[in-house]
Formats: C-alpha cells, sequence, structure tokens
C-alpha cells in the first residue's frame, strides 16, 4: 500500500492551519514547546478566511479591523515568527491510537508519532447532495465556500445570477462576495417565516436589490447542461419558476470530521463532533479537538447576536472565535504535557 | 429479423454536402457500456471498427447510472439470451479483469426475506439459480446472517447467500474496454449523433453530425435511443423503448465497513425492490427505484423519492441514521415493451440492433460482444486475429487498492474527500480517451463526488480545467 519514506516524532501536531489550529500552534511554541508541526491539506496556510474577501476579521486578535485574506496573511507571517512549522500539501489520512498519524505528502507516505494531536479541521457547509434536493444535477450548484474560493483565490465567477438558498451570517457574506465579483442574485430563500439574522442585517437585501422570500421553499432545480432556472413554493403551497443560472446553497455547516468519524475516537453523530472534555480532550488523551470540528447540540450552542432565537441555524465559530478556542485548548495541551491536567473520564473510567 | 424490416426502403441520405469522416468494417453506434464492449471485441477479432457517440465522452445515457454490480445471473429469466450473455460476460471479466487493471470486490450478495411470503419464495428463488448454473447459493438462518453482517436489522427473517455476485468499477470498465479497441486500432469520434444512413448493397454510408462514415457492418447499440435510430435508418423499429428512472442514495464512506453483502431483495410481483450496496469506491448505497417516465433523458432525483430511500435503507441498516449522505444520483434504465433483450438482425443490409440492454447490461456487455462476434461470423465478415493484442491499463480508483496518493509524486491531492490528485486530473485530461466534460472527468478521477461535493476544490478544479470543456465549472471572469 502506502510508501512509507520516514518517521518523524513531535511533541504536538496540530491538524489543519487555520484561525485555530494557527492560534494554538502559536500559543504552544510561546509555551515553550519545542517541536511542534501544522499539518494542513491545502497549498497554503490560512484556512477559510484566505477566501473571505471582507470583514470583519482580526478584531480580537490584531485588534484591526481587516479582510480575510489579509488576517489570514497576519496569522501565518505570525505562526512563522513563532517558529511554527507548517507542512502544506500534507494530508493526514488516518488517527492512530497513541498519537501514531498515517500521513500523505507530494513526497509519499510517511508515518509521525506526535505525544499529543489538536483536531482544528474546521468546517463546511452541506451541499445540495446532503439536502436530498430535487431535480437535475447541471452545472451552477455551489456552496459559499466554493464560490468564495473561485472570486477571491481565481477570481473566476461560476454563474450572473443565482438564487441563494439560506439567510444565516454566510449567506449575506455570499451576497456581498456576489457583489463584488459582478454577480446579481434573482432571490434569496427562506423556509421559515423569518431571517436567521436581525434586523437590521437582513435589510442587505433590500440595500443591494435582492428580493427575500420567507415561507418559501426550493422544489426542484431546472436545467439540462447548466442550470436555468428553479421552481419555488410558497407558504401557501403555490409553485412558480425562477429564471436563474446558478443555485447557491449557503449555511448549515456541518464538521470536516471525517477523519475523527472511521477513528477509534468516540464520537458524537448528532453533533458531527469527536467527543471532547472540559479541557478539549477527546476519548483518546493523546488526542484534542479546537475550533469549528467540535459543535455543541444545537440547543446548547452559545447564539452569536445577529442571529434570532426564533430561527437558529446550525452552530458555527467566527474566526475570532476559533482562534481563542486554539490558545485556550494550547494552554491545556502544554499542561497536560508538564503533567498537571486531571486524568480524563475515559481513562478513569478505564 | 422482421421481413417487413427488410422491405422498408433505406432512408435517402444527401452526402454530397458532408466530408468522410473515416472508413471501417464495422461502425458502432453509441459509446456506452455495451458499444465499448463491442468496439474492444471486434478489435482484438482483427476488424477495423469506429465507434460514433454523439455526446461529448462515453457513457452518457444508461451507463452512467446503475448499481455496479457484476451479475451471477441467479436470477435471469431461464433460458434467456440475457442469461447466456450474463455468463459469458461474467466469466471474460474475471478472465480479462487484472490485465486491464479494473477492480473487483468479492462482497457476495444476500436475497433477504423481511417478511414469511418473501422467504416462502425461496425455494423458487434456489431452483431458478439452479438451473441457470448457479450451483453455490445457500439458505442462511436469521442467526448466521447476524453474524456475518452484524451491522444488519435484526428484523431479517432469512437471507439466500449468493457468494459470486460481485460489485466492480462502472464507469472504469467501459473505458478499459474502449481504450483497448483504440490501442489495437479502433477509432472513436465524439460530438457525433448519427443522423441517417444509406445502404449501398454492401456496405453503410452512415451521416454523422461530423462528416459520413463509410462501413461493410453497423452495430446499432445506442441504448435509450435505439429505437429511434434504428427508425431513422432502417424505417423502423421493433421494439419501443420505454424509460425507467432509478434514483440512489449514496452515504459516507464511514458507511463503508457497516455492509459487507450486497443485500438484495426479494422481488414481487409489484416491485422489484432496492438493493442496498457497497461502492467499489468505499461508500455503501441504496436504489434503484423503478419509475417509467416519457423522458429518454431526464435523470433529476425527486427529494420525497430520496428520503424515502434513505428510510428504506436506515430501517435495513439501523447505525445508516447516524451516517451523513455522500451523493444522490439517477440512472436511466434501456426497459422496453418486453422483459429481454431486444435483439435484431438485419442480415440483408449488415445491421445489427442491441436493443432493451437491461439493468445487467454492465455485466452482459463482454457477453453480448461475443455474441455480436458471432453473427458477424455468420454474416461472413472477414476476421484475422491480431498478432499481439495491445493490453492497456486504466487508472484504479478502487478504495480497497492501490490509489494514485499512495505512490510518491502525484503533485498535489485536488480533492480532498475523495483524495483525488492533480496527476490523476492530468492523466484524465491527456489520455487516448481523454475526459470530454466535467462528469467525464469525475468517472475518471472522482474529483468532486465526495462528501462536500466541491466546496474544497471546485475553484481549483476550475483552474486545472480551464479551457478544456464546452461547459466548464466556471462562466468566465469576474466583472466580465
Amino acid at each position: 500500500m502506502t510508501e512509507i519514506y520516514k518517521k518523524e516524532n513531535f511533541d504536538v501536531a496540530v491538524i489543519g492551519a487555520g484561525p485555530s489550529g494557527l492560534s494554538a500552534a502559536i500559543t504552544l511554541k510561546k509555551s515553550g514547546i519545542k517541536n511542534v508541526v501544522v499539518l494542513e491539506r491545502e497549498g497554503e496556510a490560512g484556512g477559510i478566511p484566505r477566501h473571505c474577501g471582507h470583514p470583519p476579521f482580526g478584531i480580537r486578535e490584531f485588534k484591526q479591523l481587516l479582510t480575510g485574506p489579509i488576517y489570514a496573511k497576519k496569522l501565518v507571517v505570525a505562526a512563522q515568527n513563532a517558529g511554527v512549522n507548517i507542512k502544506l500539501k500534507t494530508t493526514v489520512t488516518r488517527l492512530g491510537t497513541g498519537g501514531k498519524l498515517s500521513i500523505t505528502s507530494p513526497e509519499g507516505g510517511q508515518q509521525l508519532t506526535a505525544r499529543r494531536v489538536l483536531l482544528a479541521t474546521g468546517i463546511r457547509e452541506t451541499p445540495r447532495s446532503a439536502r436530498l434536493v430535487s431535480g437535475s444535477r447541471a452545472l451552477g450548484i455551489f456552496t459559499t465556500g466554493a464560490l468564495q474560493s473561485m472570486v477571491y483565490l481565481k477570481n473566476r465567477i461560476p454563474f450572473r445570477s443565482p438564487i441563494i438558498v439560506g439567510t444565516e451570517i454566510v449567506s449575506y457574506s455570499a451576497l456581498l462576495t456576489c457583489r463584488k465579483a459582478g454577480i446579481k442574485p434573482v432571490a434569496m430563500l427562506e423556509e421559515k417565516p423569518l431571517p436567521n439574522v436581525r434586523w437590521p442585517i437582513y435589510q442587505l437585501t433590500r440595500w443591494l436589490g435582492v428580493p427575500l422570500f420567507l415561507q418559501t421553499n426550493l422544489v426542484t432545480i431546472l436545467g439540462k447542461e447548466r442550470v436555468e432556472g428553479v421552481e419555488i413554493s410558497d407558504e401557501k403551497g403555490h409553485v412558480r419558476n425562477i429564471i436563474c443560472d446558478g443555485v447557491l446553497f449557503t449555511g448549515q455547516y456541518t464538521p470536516e470530521s471525517s477523519l475523527a468519524r472511521i477513528s477509534h475516537l468516540e464520537f458524537d453523530p448528532k453533533t458531527n463532533s469527536p467527543e471532547v472534555d472540559e479541557f478539549g480532550r477527546c476519548s483518546d488523551p493523546v488526542y484534542y479537538a479546537a475550533g469549528n470540528v467540535v459543535q455543541p447540540p444545537r440547543d446548547q450552542a452559545k447564539v452569536p447576536i445577529y442571529y434570532t432565537t426564533k430561527n437558529l441555524p446550525n452552530p458555527v465559530y467566527n474566526a475570532g472565535q476559533c482562534w481563542s478556542q486554539g490558545r485556550t485548548t494550547a494552554k491545556y495541551i502544554v499542561k497536560d504535557l508538564a503533567g498537571n491536567l486531571p486524568s480524563s473520564f475515559y481513562q478513569s473510567r478505564g | 429479423m422482421s421481413n417487413s424490416l427488410k422491405n422498408k426502403s433505406t432512408v435517402k441520405v444527401d452526402n454530397s454536402k458532408s466530408s468522410l469522416l473515416g472508413v471501417a468494417d464495422t461502425a458502432i453506434i453509441g459509446g456506452g457500456v455495451v458499444g465499448c464492449a463491442v468496439a474492444r471485441r471486434l478489435s482484438l477479432a482483427g476488424i477495423s471498427v469506429v465507434l460514433l457517440e454523439k455526446a461529448s465522452d462515453i457513457l452518457d445515457g444508461a451507463s452512467k447510472g446503475n448499481s455496479a454490480i457484476l451479475h451471477t445471473g441467479f436470477d435471469a429469466p431461464e433460458g434467456s439470451l440475457e442469461l447466456a450473455c450474463i455468463r459469458s460476460g461474467y466469466r471474460e471479466y474475471l478472465e480479462i479483469r487484472e490485465s486491464l487493471n479494473l477492480p473487483l470486490l468479492k462482497t457476495g450478495a444476500l436475497v433477504a426475506a423481511w417478511i414469511p411470503e418473501e422467504e416462502e419464495r425461496f425455494p423458487e428463488i434456489l431452483e431458478k439459480a439452479r438451473n441457470n448454473g448457479i450451483e453455490d447459493l445457500r439458505q442462511l438462518s436469521r442467526q448466521e446472517i447476524l453474524v456475518m453482517e452484524p451491522d444488519i436489522s435484526e428484523n431479517i427473517r432469512a437471507a439466500i447467500a449468493v457468494p459470486s455476485e460481485f460489485v466492480i468499477d462502472p464507469w472504469s470498465a467501459p473505458l478499459a474496454y474502449l481504450s483497448q479497441a483504440v490501442a489495437n486500432g479502433g477509432q472513436a469520434f465524439f460530438n457525433a449523433e448519427v443522423k441517417g444512413g444509406e445502404f449501398f448493397g454492401n456496405h453503410w454510408m452512415l451521416q454523422t453530425k461530423r462528416g459520413t462514415i463509410k462501413a461493410t457492418h453497423v452495430i446499432n447499440c445506442a441504448g435509450l435511443f435505439g429505437d429511434l435510430v434504428d427508425a431513422e435508418i432502417l424505417g423502423q423499429s421493433e421494439f419501443t423503448i420505454k424509460p425507467r428512472k432509478g434514483q440512489f442514495v449514496v452515504f459516507d464512506k464511514a458507511a463503508g465497513c457497516l455492509v459487507r453483502s450486497i443485500v438484495l431483495p426479494v422481488p414481487s410481483e409489484r416491485t422489484k425492490g432496492i438493493v442496498i450496496f457497497p461502492t467499489i469506491f468505499g461508500n455503501l448505497a441504496v436504489g434503484p427505484t423503478a419509475e417509467e417516465q416519457d423522458s429518454r433523458n431526464d435523470a433529476s432525483v425527486n427529494q420525497v423519492i430520496l428520503q424515502a430511500l434513505h428510510t428504506q435503507a436506515v430501517s435495513k441498516i439501523p447505525a445508516l441514521a447516524n451516517i451523513p449522505v455522500t451523493a444522490t444520483y439517477a440512472g436511466i434504465r434501456t426497459a422496453t415493451e418486453k422483459k429481454e433483450y431486444r435483439i435484431v438482425e438485419d442480415t440483408e443490409r449488415n445491421w445489427i440492433t442491441l436493443g432493451g440492454i437491461r439493468s445487467t447490461g454492465l455485466t452482459a456487455a463482454l457477453g453480448l460482444a461475443q455474441y455480436v462476434h458471432k453473427l458477424l461470423e455468420k454474416q461472413g465478415a472477414k476476421f484475422k486475429s491480431l498478432d499481439r493484442a495491445v493490453v492497456p491499463i486504466v487508472p484504479n480508483l478502487a478504495e480497497h487498492l492501490t490509489r494514485d496518493w499512495q505512490t510518491s509524486g502525484y503533485g498535489e491531492i485536488v480533492c480532498h474527500c475523495e483524495m483525488v490528485t492533480q496527476r490523476e486530473i492530468g492523466k484524465a485530461l491527456t489520455g487516448p480517451i481523454p475526459a470530454g466534460n466535467l462528469d467525464g472527468l469525475k468517472r475518471r478521477t472522482r474529483a468532486t463526488m465526495g462528501r462536500c461535493q466541491g466546496f474544497y476544490c471546485a475553484a481549483r478544479l476550475a483552474e486545472l480545467t480551464e479551457g478544456k470543456f464546452a461547459e466548464s465549472l466556471d462562466i468566465g471572469a469576474c466583472h466580465d
């Protein structure tokens, strides 16, 4: 199977170079942990903020109002200045017991052992397929993440007049991305009687001239090669067609936790997160998780001020919260390595 | 073969305006799995072939969405040509698969009974299998099943084990067949829809969108459009395609370990029932539905039906309740008025139609190709064995075998969910039969077919495929 070309040992291996992973790595280095590596599967570090081309980023971390890409660069520079070793294009393929990681990079397969491992693999939106949406599988069906990486990283657009599904904060971020790229959404859809976001954020659709349809469902996607339209139904069940050349599914966040799901770690399928204790420690006490990869049950999540409690979406943390969590969890890891953390629930359970 | 067919006059075609695109002993209409298998067999038998496909890549119709099972034929109609082709196709796949680098997942199948009425039909199923020459079936008790498949619902009553039903890669296999045809002198033309044709006593002139093809024999493998091609060129079709849609739900790879067998239903008069099956790519899938429809193109999915499939899957494998859905898709089967293959042979006009090749076509394709070879021999076609046949290999996409990312020098991983490398994408875009559209690229590499469906890699993929296809992921630059 995989050709193993070398074996390496680290004090802490962090999986994922987004805000939580980088902030944890910086904190670990600053706390005197010598051998810290960050494993990032993309060709560039920084995580999702790399393609969120608008503020507000960096208020908590840098006391500045930054766009995502600038914020991501500052985080990476901070990590490099702290002496963090970031390995790019490096994918972890298996979490083994006792911190043994199988990884692959263009040079080949490798095994790596770390005294502690931090999962910081983040979160993504739920695509069309997992929402079981009816209709054709034409070109032009996207998530915000895919749209923003196309616009901000490659300067390209996948459609000119899409319909936007969802009214989470990311949906409004998508609206701004569209505006910046010259895309004119034809409408925004929300199944419930009111948007997820509070006033005045939902006024953004009005300012941008995009109609907001409440109590409206996406019935089916039409089109052969490319999306040609959608059928939507209102609260009375009246169905009508809207012409558009794309469908943008926004939000419905789900942790990018597939590594943990197929591993030996205890996993909560309801939140799609590895189970952690109050220190962010997993069932195998060598493993920790921080940032968006661990989500609380929806009814236990802290509600951000921009959401109405009457229509709450799946929980997700912003970059600043991830950064804080990374730092906090890193401090626990430092304590743990010094032998100063209580033994875990799973250990005492035997 | 009917007399009425022979008496029909051929449609006159004006050849003066279109240039000669190619000359071959045999023209094959349609690049589905059947067309690809026929192209391979005839090329290896030493006659020249040209395959004509109306889409920009192979597998654009019925062959693109199926359950990827290599059937033994245990439940095929007794004494039918379908059974004979399934049996010979099955054997040939096992003989050639290693040389072409085609995978095989030795799952076995369980015909599962959930209610007493289903169990009562077991003797009949066992007898049919024996009559069809499949001897290794055996009945399992509930306890035996639960030991073998601990994640199957305890509501199961009994099952028949069919140890030799396997899972294969439904897209790499036909690609390998056509690749071997091309490597041995065959030609394939895409965007080459056949619009008409005329028989000149000893050869055909077929008019395609790209020019005229001169060929001694024609094999119509046009699948969902087979009856229309016959009607257009021969003047009449002996059968009518009744498109039957089948929807599927694919579960995350985390479900791959839940069931090792293909779980088949006991077919009833009312419904054939749905199958739960491991895929060669490491997922678990459920489907297909059987929905009659008029459209030969509409492979759209429906939320209510997908939810019903999901519910059925969870009722049979309860742990699936905790596994996210990765993908949904639909395929269209080429059913006809009759439950059998519709082979039409017009010996006076050197024409053979392979019609109504139903859901068993993936297995039967190689067998059908052998059958066509024999028919052509009878028609007096001149074959001469190749001194040495070229055996190309196709890239492996099977999860249980070594993937490209597991060998060094792959550049970068582009699609993280399916672990698709830059090297794989490069090869798929440049091989002897390069991907002709984005779907073709997905089928050759699995890019964007995983759980995030392009959230992470759509932008990179748009960049890597820029200018390659008529329809691309992006439609231009920002503020164009």
